[in-house]
């Protein structure tokens, strides 16, 4: 894939030195080259991080329209203008990308519509920018004397860009910070639990897909050389959307395809549908309606994938995995035995109900204690209360001595808690290496530019060795570069564990690991808490199956009605009157 | 500005505040009940009062041919499901409502029901544009039923840009407006009436009055906000979501066709008019959360008469100023409620 | 006595995971049938793919005829009645309303006289009809899912662990309840974690764990196995075939 990718972008380099090409395709070549730049943008802000925006024209026109003001009434050079209009670009979306991602669920695009239109209207009202009629007159780019004005000097200069972007793209993506991005997808509670500051995160994508829509502004201004708020507005702001769309959201080049088919499509249609309609407006757009209806019927995933599929995977780089110390071992300072984890006297409100009643609990490290209980009994609550994701009405909640209630859950991830879910919240795009990765967020520090210019390299391997150790610790090691979505549950479970090892988390919360496993499943799963138990982890879960249970768990504290209804061993608690009425019921 | 300039003002606020109720009440009804967020709503307000005014000038609209054609293509889509799932009970309905509906809808027009007076000529239009609601439905939304809100919208919006495109070819680029039907004055202290605008408002109200008997009082109301709340139990009860998805978009396009033949007197329309008076609708639909109609409407009004006052200061920014004023709205919106984890 | 409800090689589940495989289960008129076991079995699964709402494959015979690929709203026509887990009631709207919406599928002449019949078996709710059913107790909720799925006038009632959250003393009343419409001849099949009190009523069970039946037989023969113990918390040996392991259906009749 990736040898005909560039060959690709080789051919298309060639293209504007071949003498006898049409200016005409030429010119096509750069707004299809300029709309890529927003559409990688965009790809990546919907497509990985999740945020539809329908207002990506509003920063192109911020930053076409810094620069046109700049060169036109300052008599600023247009090099210079850039740092400017980027700088602008940024400032804007820093703003606006304040207030946008506090929006949750289908508010989030509607916002973007909101402002979309509401900074379209400023275009076309302020004085400064020339109201509906624009700036005409922006001067062109000059290169060593030479104005580039021709659309084949432009030509390599815009494609350059696209050229910068995608590698500083793929780049991003393959870095810490690109799996930060792309776990914001599975929801916020996921990433909080190993640590990563989803506000900060999705702030930043929203800034970055907004440079890159700034810069397309920029060019855009000294190529065309007029500015008018038509190209700035929702219907602009759509036809991106429907770019990032037919590419397929979350594929870098899928965006430059899904530019080409609709600038082109856009062309053509302009010439073709005025001959059986008359002139006099623009029909395009019903073809483009009824494209987005398609795509989303037929082809959900974009046609960059349909495309992909049919050539053959590049195998995954080869990864070794070294021997050495073993992740997820303490470090010594929690003696067998410390406590852990102490909560007394948990209680949860949710308006009239008590879910959970007054719970006193605590593991012990190298320990595993389970926590049984009929349907409502309280335990998921009780679980939420323990990993910071909702604050208890009252009680205390101590780790190694330290209280946290009311600590947000990435903070409590930082403190030695790792935890899986009940429903599996793996990034399904990743390998298992990059999922389990994922876990070592925390030990990592490189930054969004670091990973940009690519000089993270250092610390990517070891954050990967890491991972890789967690992952021989389960035995899935042999995995390591298989796609998540095609593994079973039970490996997918286990997957989870590992990436909750890379916290090197002194105590391991597990919500119902051996839901839907089958039996030489469960019996790997155990395998590896026994072994976890031994290496000095404090393990809490909460389970239903009992014969699963029974044999691995050191304690067992039974709740009803969000109140503990029994503790002790196995033995006791299987005998014990109280947890059999809660379990089997009975009539009074 | 004097007191007279402000009643002034304050009429104009209230009068187009109510078609925005109006707007923002059919986008209530379609969200609940589908989770469409319909951005295409406006354009039923074009096309009610283009097709008004076209029989006024005593030419077949432009509506008639898109209604067959969307009539016979949603029929084609509904006999093939039926086929799938083996109702052949269900074929003399569908024939029935997708392509003899337009027939004999057109075939009115052609008989001449246009000519006979200002009455039939507004059930004849609302004929031809209301039952374009349940075939877009038809057409596509009921195919996407389990979609994830996002997507809905999407199409929505492409929607909107086939409407808009056809409403083109269907009506031109000319702005028209239709005859005042009713011609008298009133004046009342320093206010200035025209029958026209009273028309608008008793009429706003007798459509919310219908809509909330209707809601609160049948069993039919009952059961589409049954849908609205819980889908699954309406299924156990035998209420089946794509019926009400028919309904619910019937409702839609009968409030915005309404609403168009109500201002066609009193705006020149264009076939592109629709979106930005739907958009202010919508944003009342925000306003109330897309759940609450009390809000919405007085949402609504609010919008009105924000717009009325900032055009009577600033003109140029007034749209700026009302799209801008829907950020907070979000946030609060956004803060109220919990959203599910989107996977 | 006649076959009411039977349904063979019922797989059914969630996207591309099965949670049932390949089910055999047959009601008989007039005859309460309980299905129980733990968590997570697939007993609330089974119920939804009865009456179309989750994916399923396989034969569902109704009254002799085969229903498979009927949707929910036709089969709730038919006579079949479900009452959910979350109960899915219409929150927002009165007790009243809700128990009228019950009666969609019904012709107009019937509805009042259901309604009446639902208020004197459960005088609770008629004290309460004009309130929104967001405010009802939880015990209260549970009797509207009851009286809204019986102003259907089903012929066949699936309960879907009518106990969930309830006190004990609650439990007997709707289990009281239960009796009764069996008396007056509608066919219950009842979804239970609560195995005791689901078996003491019933007159044959099915064992439902990890989405395959593993033990079948007359009620009153499971309620004194101590298998159906074990299979709710765990058995003193590991290694006793007490898991349904995938591919085999452990089926034992005990009579």
């Amino acid at each position: 894939m990736r040898t005909l990718a560039a060959s690709i972008a080789f051919l298309t380099a060639l293209v504007a030195f071949v003498p006898g090409v049409p200016p005409f395709w030429i010119s096509l070549f750069n707004l299809i080259g300029l709309a890529s730049l927003v559409a990688i943008g965009l790809v990546i802000l919907t497509g990985v991080g999740g945020m539809t925006s329908f207002g990506q024209a509003a920063f192109v026109g911020f930053g076409a329209y810094t620069s046109a003001i700049l060169t036109t009434q300052y008599g600023l050079s247009p090099w210079a203008t850039l740092p400017i209009a980027l700088l602008v670009t940024a400032v804007a979306a820093l703003l606006i990308g304040l207030v946008t991602i506090r929006l949750s669920g289908h508010y989030l695009p509607l916002g973007t519509i909101a402002w979309g239109m509401a900074i379209y209207t400023l275009f076309g009202n302020l004085q400064i920018t020339g109201g509906f009629n624009g700036i005409s007159g922006v001067p062109p780019l000059t290169l060593f004397g030479v104005a580039l004005v021709d659309p084949k000097q432009v030509y390599p200069l815009v494609w350059l860009s696209v050229v910068v972007a995608v590698v500083a793209t793929r780049n991003l993506l393959n870095s810490r910070v690109g799996r930060a991005i792309r776990a914001l997808r599975g929801g916020r509670i996921a990433a909080e639990s190993f640590g990563i500051h989803t506000e900060r995160y999705k702030l930043a994508v929203f800034l970055y897909a907004a440079l890159l829509a700034g810069l397309s502004g920029w060019l855009f201004a000294h190529i065309q050389r007029a500015v008018t708020p038509t190209a700035f507005g929702l219907n602009a702001g759509i036809e991106y959307l429907l770019m990032a769309v037919l590419g397929g959201a979350g594929h870098v080049y899928g965006a430059i395809l899904g530019a080409a088919v609709v600038v082109m499509l856009k062309d053509q249609l302009q010439d073709v549908l005025p001959i059986f309609f008359g002139s006099g407006g623009s029909y395009e757009v019903v073809v483009f309606g009824l494209m987005l209806y398609l795509i989303l019927q037929f082809a959900r995933d974009g046609l960059w994938p349909l495309i992909a599929a049919r050539f053959p995977k590049t195998t995954g780089r080869a990864i070794e995995i070294p021997s050495g110390n073993v992740v997820g071992a303490p470090d010594g300072s929690e003696r067998v035995g410390s406590e852990i984890l102490r909560a007394n006297g948990l209680v949860k409100r949710f308006g009239g109900l008590v879910a959970v009643n007054g719970v006193d609990l605590s593991v012990r490290a190298g320990e595993i204690v389970t926590l049984l209980g009929p349907n409502g009994a309280g335990k998921s609550t009780t679980f939420d209360l323990l990993t910071g994701i909702s604050r208890p009405s009252a009680g205390e909640i101590a780790l190694s001595g330290r209280r946290v209630e009311g600590v947000p859950s990435r903070r409590i991830a930082a403190l030695g808690v790792g935890r899986t879910f009940q429903h599996v919240k793996l990034v399904g795009d990743m390998t298992v290496l990059e999922n389990v990765a994922l876990g070592a967020h925390l030990r990592g520090r490189a930054g969004f530019l670091r990973s940009v210019l690519k000089l993270d390299r250092g610390e990517e391997h070891r954050l990967m060795r890491m991972a890789g150790q967690a992952l021989d610790l389960i035995g899935l090691a042999d995995q390591a570069a298989t796609p998540v979505s095609e593994l079973s549950l039970g490996s997918s479970r286990l997957v989870e564990i590992a990436r909750a090892l890379c916290l090197e988390p002194k105590l391991l919360l597990l919500d119902e690991p051996a839901a839907g496993l089958r039996k030489f499943e469960k019996d790997a799963l155990a395998l590896v808490l026994q072994r976890l138990r031994r290496d000095g982890l404090g393990i809490l879960l909460v389970e239903h199956d009992m014969d699963f249970v029974m044999n691995l768990t050191d304690r067992i504290l039974v709740l009803d009605f969000g109140t503990l209804i029994a503790e002790g061993v196995p033995a006791e608690i299987r005998a014990n009157a109280k947890v059999q009425q809660a379990y089997l019921g009975g009539v009074a | 500005m004097d007191s007279s300039i402000a009643i002034f003002l304050a009429q104009d606020g209230i009068l187009n505040g109510s078609i925005y109720a109006l707007l923002a009440v059919a986008f209530v009804i379609l969200f609940s009940v589908t989770r469409v967020i319909f951005v295409a709503q406006g354009d039923f307000v074009a096309y009610g009062g283009l097709t008004l005014s076209a029989l006024e000038r005593g030419q077949t609209p432009g509506s008639l041919w898109v209604l067959l054609v969307f009539g016979i293509v949603a029929g084609l889509l509904e006999l093939g499901r039926a086929r799938g799932f083996g109702l052949r009970q269900r074929y003399r309905a569908i024939i029935l409502a997708y392509f003899l509906l337009p027939c004999a809808v057109a075939a009115a027009h052609w008989l001449g029901m246009g000519e006979l007076n200002g009455a039939c000529r507004i059930l004849l239009a609302l004929a031809l544009v209301v039952p374009l609601g349940p075939y877009i439905y038809v057409i596509f939304f009921k195919g996407l039923a389990n979609s994830s809100t996002l997507n809905l919208l999407i199409v929505s919006v492409g929607v909107h840009w086939v409407l808009t495109g056809v409403g083109l070819l269907s009506f031109g680029a000319e702005g028209y407006r239709t005859n005042e039907m009713l011609s008298a004055v009133y004046q009342i202290g320093p206010l200035t009436i025209t029958s026209q605008s009273l028309s608008v408002i008793v009429l706003t109200v007798a459509i919310m009055l219908v809509l909330y008997f209707f809601f609160n009082r049948s069993l039919e109301g009952k059961a589409l906000r049954a849908t609205a709340i819980s889908t699954r139990g309406a299924r156990l009860v035998g209420i089946s979501a794509e019926s009400a998805g028919t309904r619910a978009f019937t409702m839609a396009s009968a409030i915005g066709a309404a609403s168009g033949i109500l201002i066609s007197p009193i705006t020149t329309l264009y076939y592109d008019s629709g979106f930005l008076i739907g958009l202010k609708g919508f944003i009342a639909a925000i306003i109330g959360g897309f759940a609450s109609y009390p809000a919405a409407v007085i949402g609504a009004l609010g919008i009105g008469l924000a717009e009325a006052f900032c055009s009577f200061w600033a003109s140029a920014l007034k749209d700026a100023i009302v799209f801008g004023l829907v950020i907070p709205v979000l946030i609060w919106r956004s803060l109220l409620s919990t959203h599910p984890e989107e996977e | 006595m006649t076959v009411h409800l039977s349904v063979s090689s019922i797989t059914a589940g969630y996207q591309k995971k099965d949670v049932l495989h390949e089910l055999r289960l047959s009601v008989l008129r007039g005859q309460i049938v309980s299905l129980i076991g733990p968590n997570g079995a697939g007993k609330s699964t089974f119920l939804l793919s009865l009456m179309g709402l989750v994916r399923s494959s396989g034969s569902i015979r109704y009254e002799g005829e085969e229903i498979s690929g009927l949707p929910t709203e036709e089969r709730v026509r038919m006579g079949m009645s479900l009452v959910s887990e979350k109960r899915d009631l219409f929150s927002a709207l009165s007790v009243e309303d809700n128990l009228i919406l019950g009666s969609y599928a019904r012709n107009r002449a019937d509805r009042s006289h259901s309604l009446d019949e639902v208020f004197s078996l459960f005088p609770r709710l008629k004290e309460r009809r004009r309130q929104e059913a967001l405010t009802l107790s939880g015990g209260e909720r549970q009797m509207l899912a009851m009286g809204r799925a019986l102003m259907a006038k089903p012929k066949l009632l699936l309960l879907d662990e009518p106990s969930l959250g309830l006190a004990p003393l609650i439990v007997r009343d709707i289990f009281t309840i239960i009796q009764r419409l069996q008396q007056a001849g509608i066919s219950i099949l009842l979804v239970e974690q609560n195995a005791r009190a689901a078996l003491e009523i019933a007159s044959w069970g099915y064992v439902l764990e990890l989405g395959s039946f593993v033990l079948v037989g007359s009620a009153a023969a499971l309620a004194q196995d101590p298998r159906v113990l074990a299979s709710y918390l765990g058995s003193a040996d590991i290694g006793s075939a007490h898991y349904a392991d995938e591919g085999r259906n452990i089926s034992e009749r005990v009579v």
